[in-house]
């Protein structure tokens, strides 16, 4: 019932694209396209969710499409029902923002047709239950993003940004084709359930997992194969962007969590380190990266860099404790990536929508060009200022009980008897205190820059207040940033069906305690109860305020700003975005991204302004992307002589490439 | 149960008294170690009722948030600091935040006292901002590790439990322990911004931190920022009180002599701890903003070797 009701709903997401075509000129379009998709994300969020919580059996169906003799699988488990969950309450939530954003859209045609096949797309991805209708969906979900991406075609850096994601778009579905072929073997089993019954020798295990994480890995951010990230997720429409960096990425980990903890077998030691180093690299670099950027959209791409590596880190931590049969301490960490998972795409959500009414309001993408705009948008900035709190990890909101789970299994670790863990776990924690702490600078420099303090240009001093979809829409995924941070218990619980089917083992319910707190483990070791932390503020500054205001004083008077008695002077001499990661691109900075400062001071007399030139080197692209594309250049310039071959030179080629192929075939078999 | 409330209640109050008192004692020390005679004992209290009695004078461009923000720093800072240990450990309400939400609710205070820095668009208020991020990036790590460090020692990430643990005498002497003492100390210094990393009596523009980030706020809200890093002061005070001197703490369960003799022991250890920072502040000289980063380092690499100290055997 589920699956069917699910299913229905993809097929009428596929149906509207078609209609979307042909309707997309028209001035209703933008409503009717984001309207049925709302409504349709809404009825697949219900059986979803419904399916989850009611730890329903799975259900798999065969479909007469697809290849002939294969057809296509499609399922639902409750692994499958927690991803569709966030993909279909992001695709809910984006609707309805794109409700009042897609009226500001400069090309409709362009985004309308594709954004129902996209949603369609991830939906399908998540419920494939072979490796054809896999691949073929997780391709149809590139695609279509990329064409997305591709809608504002005539800007350069757009052009430039969906040409990268689609080589690394292309080179990741290569990499999981690849392991698929592994996961199948010889006899071509194609579906997820011979894959499952059949278990791989420990080389071949090895090299799936090292293909997913290049396949898997490259679609969701991991570090070194984000670059193409930052640059396709800014470039599409807001909501678009939302759904990339809030879902799509999520999609990418649900296809390594599918494949690497259900497929591949057991796994080997090694693995968990492998995962655990890479996640923890990921985190730092993707706040560091974060740091260095003043474009606001950008800034929120890395950060999902950031996110992707906290996720992993919990999926690292679940492996090793799966690999030495600790299947308690798995469910622990595997449910902090889960939660994570869900929380991640609530605030990242919210941060795209917000970066989108900030994008309507004043055009600009630039936060050194914004500025004051709580005063103009006091709503936005109010949504926004709680999904900067969530990101950050600060109490009482979702990141934190996402990141503090992840703390608690890290301190399960030293029970692991392998000694490469031993020295990875720390310092993996280590890792992941100092991204939350740069995670806090750095949304107090994206807040603090694009809302507060005084606008920067005239289109921020213009800003007035967005549409009511959208405000909604930041309402409603803020509102349940604090329902989860402050009742993370019922989401815990809500999980457990997934990690029993995993991983065989599930947290303890989370009911027992009193005041609904969450006791990951037993009540003497931790505990933290975000409910009584939010009531015990939202008390004490009341008291507070309202002692103060009936004891003491409560007047106020508008005066100039103090500022040590330089009043009024211009808005440029606030600090910039640049300016305020000064310190930390000092202290970081010149280590990672070799970050150098030149002042160029003019003598006395001299009129010329002094300058402050900064240089910045992405070291990853520098040191591993530049030199493959030059390789490939002049690859291609040597083939380039192939072109210009008599008949009789090409004849002789194709025969001397007939008989090679003829003589590995035969040495072969 | 009545007492346990008592006992939750009288400590929320003991640490907002005892805050502004434990400020002015450190200043009266500091001076007399100056050879000046220093302000009144009681002179906080004074500044907080003065400061609270007087109108507001707000910046044209401050937002709401700008006013809403000295509430938000005082709630989680004394809702932090009424579940630290002080003179017992049987709070009622210890188990809902564990110690790694009581760092992260000084984080959040942090987060928003650095936003209003940024709120009226103030170059100095800019600075103060840019710089207590960058000193937090550091600090704040290096507290996790101190805190992975004494909760695997513990075996418990909640404060009443550690604390219990560290009077019992299976704690025994040992060297992650002192590792981590050091990188407390460490990371309390920049947290309360203390001389060398901050100095909280300086008004001379481009070496302040905090006091560049708070310098639009007049009145009752610049009285409840004061209160709140007296009150954190108080809380790191207390934290390693009662995790590296847990003597004389009333267990759970305990009567009424037992909590006056707790009352009594803590208010001798804030004295001692007092003295301590007065005349570690007077001994040493402030350091550039930008030695900072190694200071902190040093604390952070401190309570990794900690951690990783306990990962490989458990008996360091």
């Amino acid at each position: 019932m589920t699956l069917t009701i699910v299913l229905a709903c993809a097929a009428a997401l596929l149906v509207l694209a078609p209609v979307a075509v042909m309707i997309g000129r028209a001035h209703a379009a933008t409503r009717l396209v984001y309207g049925v998709s709302m409504i349709v994300a809404a009825i697949s969020l219900a059986a979803a969710a419904a399916h989850l919580l009611s730890g329903a059996p799975p259900v798999a169906v065969t479909l007469p499409v697809g290849l002939p003799w294969l057809g296509a699988h499609l399922r639902i488990d409750a692994l499958s029902a927690f991803f569709l969950v966030v993909v279909d309450l992001g695709a809910f939530s984006a609707s309805l923002f794109a409700l009042g954003y897609g009226e500001h859209e400069t090309a409709p045609a362009r985004v309308l047709p594709f954004y129902p096949a996209f949603l369609a797309g991830m939906t399908l991805v998540v419920l494939a239950d072979d490796a054809f209708t896999f691949l073929l969906s997780w391709e149809f979900m590139s695609l279509t993003s990329w064409a997305l991406v591709m809608s504002h075609h005539r800007v350069p850096d757009n052009v430039r940004a969906g040409y990268i994601y689609l080589v690394m778009a292309s080179f990741g579905t290569l990499a999981l084709l690849l392991a698929f072929g592994l996961l199948a073997g010889a006899d071509g089993l194609y579906t997820f359930e011979q894959m499952r019954a059949t278990h791989l020798s420990a080389p071949l295990g090895a090299l799936v997992l090292i293909l997913v994480l290049i396949g898997a890995g490259s679609k969701a951010g991991i570090v070194p194969l984000h670059v193409w990230l930052p640059l396709a997720h800014p470039a599409a429409p807001s909501h678009v962007s939302a759904l990339m960096s809030g879902v799509m990425t999520k999609v990418a980990i649900y296809g390594f969590v599918r494949i690497v903890f259900e497929l591949a077998g057991h796994p080997a030691w090694w693995w968990s380190i492998l995962v655990l180093v890479l996640a923890g690299v990921t985190t730092v670099m993707g706040v560091l990266y974060a740091l260095m950027q003043h474009d606001l959209k950008r800034l929120l791409a890395y950060h999902t860099v950031e996110n992707i590596g906290i996720i992993f880190i919990g999926l690292g931590l679940a492996l090793a404790f799966e690999t030495y049969g600790m299947t308690f301490a798995a469910a622990l960490a595997f449910t902090a990536a889960l939660l994570h998972v869900f929380n991640h795409s609530l605030f990242k959500s919210l941060l795209f929508f917000g970066a989108g009414a900030v994008l309507t309001a004043t055009g600009e993408r630039d936060m050194e060009r914004l500025g004051g705009l709580i005063h103009p948008m006091p709503r936005t900035a109010f949504m926004f200022l709680i999904g900067c709190a969530a990101i950050s990890a600060l109490p009482p909101l979702n990141g934190f009980v996402s990141e503090w789970l992840t703390f608690q299994a890290i301190l399960l670790s030293p029970q692991l008897p392998s000694w490469g863990l031993k020295f990875t776990v720390p310092a993996v924690g280590a890792l992941l205190a100092l991204s939350a702490a740069l995670a806090a600078a750095c949304f107090v420099k994206a807040y603090g820059v694009t809302f507060l303090g005084r606008p920067r240009s005239r289109a921020a001093a213009a800003a007035t207040e967005t549409d009511r979809f959208s405000l909604a829409a930041m309402f409603l995924l803020a509102a349940l940033c604090l329902l989860v941070g402050v009742l993370p218990g019922l989401f815990i619980n809500a999980l457990g069906p997934v990690s029993a089917m995993v991983l065989g083992g599930h947290m303890p319910v989370q009911t027992g305690a009193q005041w609904l707190a969450l006791v990951p483990i037993a009540e003497s070791r931790s505990s933290y109860d975000g409910l009584l932390v939010f009531l015990f503020m939202a008390m004490s500054g009341t008291l507070a305020a309202f002692a103060i205001h009936r004891l003491a004083s409560d007047r106020l008077r508008r005066a100039p700003a103090w500022d040590c008695g330089y009043p009024d002077a211009s808005p440029a001499t606030q600090y910039t975005a640049t300016s305020f990661a000064q310190p930390i691109r000092r202290v970081f900075g010149s280590v990672v991204f070799l970050a150098r400062e030149h002042v160029e001071m003019p003598l006395p007399g001299d009129v010329r302004p002094a300058r402050l030139k900064v240089d910045i080197h992405d070291l990853i692209w520098d040191a591993l992307y530049a030199p493959i594309a030059v390789g490939i250049g002049i690859a291609a310039d040597r083939l380039n002589r192939l072109q210009f071959l008599t008949i009789r030179q090409f004849l002789t080629l194709v025969f001397c490439t007939l008989v090679v192929i003829l003589l590995v075939l035969a040495i072969w078999s | 149960m009545i007492l346990d409330v008592a006992v939750q209640g009288a400590q929320m109050l003991l640490v907002l008294l005892l805050a502004p008192l434990l400020t002015g004692f450190v200043r009266k020390i500091k001076a007399r170690l100056q050879r000046r005679q220093g302000p009144p004992l009681l002179q906080p209290y004074r500044d907080l009722a003065r400061l609270m009695r007087k109108d507001v004078v707000l910046a044209e461009s401050a937002s709401w948030l700008f006013r809403v923000i000295p509430y938000l720093i005082f709630a989680a800072t004394w809702v932090a600091a009424s579940l630290v240990p002080t003179f017992g450990t049987s709070l009622l309400f210890s188990w809902s935040a564990d110690l790694i939400a009581i760092i992260a609710l000084l984080g959040s205070a942090r987060f928003f006292l650095a936003l209003a820095g940024l709120d009226v668009g103030t170059s100095f208020g800019g600075i103060g901002s840019s710089r207590e991020v960058m000193i937090a990036s550091l600090a704040e790590p290096a507290m996790i590790m101190i805190v992975f460090t004494l909760a695997l020692i513990a075996g418990s990430t909640q404060l009443s439990t550690m604390a219990e643990f560290m009077a019992s005498p299976a704690v025994g002497l040992r060297v992650s322990l002192a590792l981590a003492l050091i990188a407390l100390i460490m990371v309390a210094i920049a947290e309360n911004g203390r001389i060398p990393v901050d100095n909280p009596a300086t008004h001379l523009e481009l070496t302040m931190v905090h006091e560049a980030m708070v310098l639009e706020y007049s009145g009752r809200h610049l009285a409840l920022i004061e209160l709140s890093s007296a009150l954190k002061l108080v809380l790191y005070v207390s934290i390693i009180a009662c995790l590296f001197a847990p003597w004389g703490l009333a267990a759970a369960g305990a009567g009424l002599p037992a909590l006056a003799i707790g009352i009594a022991a803590y208010i001798g250890k804030l004295a001692i701890l007092g003295f301590l920072l007065a005349l570690f502040e007077t001994s040493i000289a402030k350091m550039r903003v930008f030695r900072v980063p190694e200071f902190l380092g040093a604390a952070l690499m401190l309570g990794l070797l900690a951690t990783l100290l306990r990962f490989v055997s458990g008996s360091f």
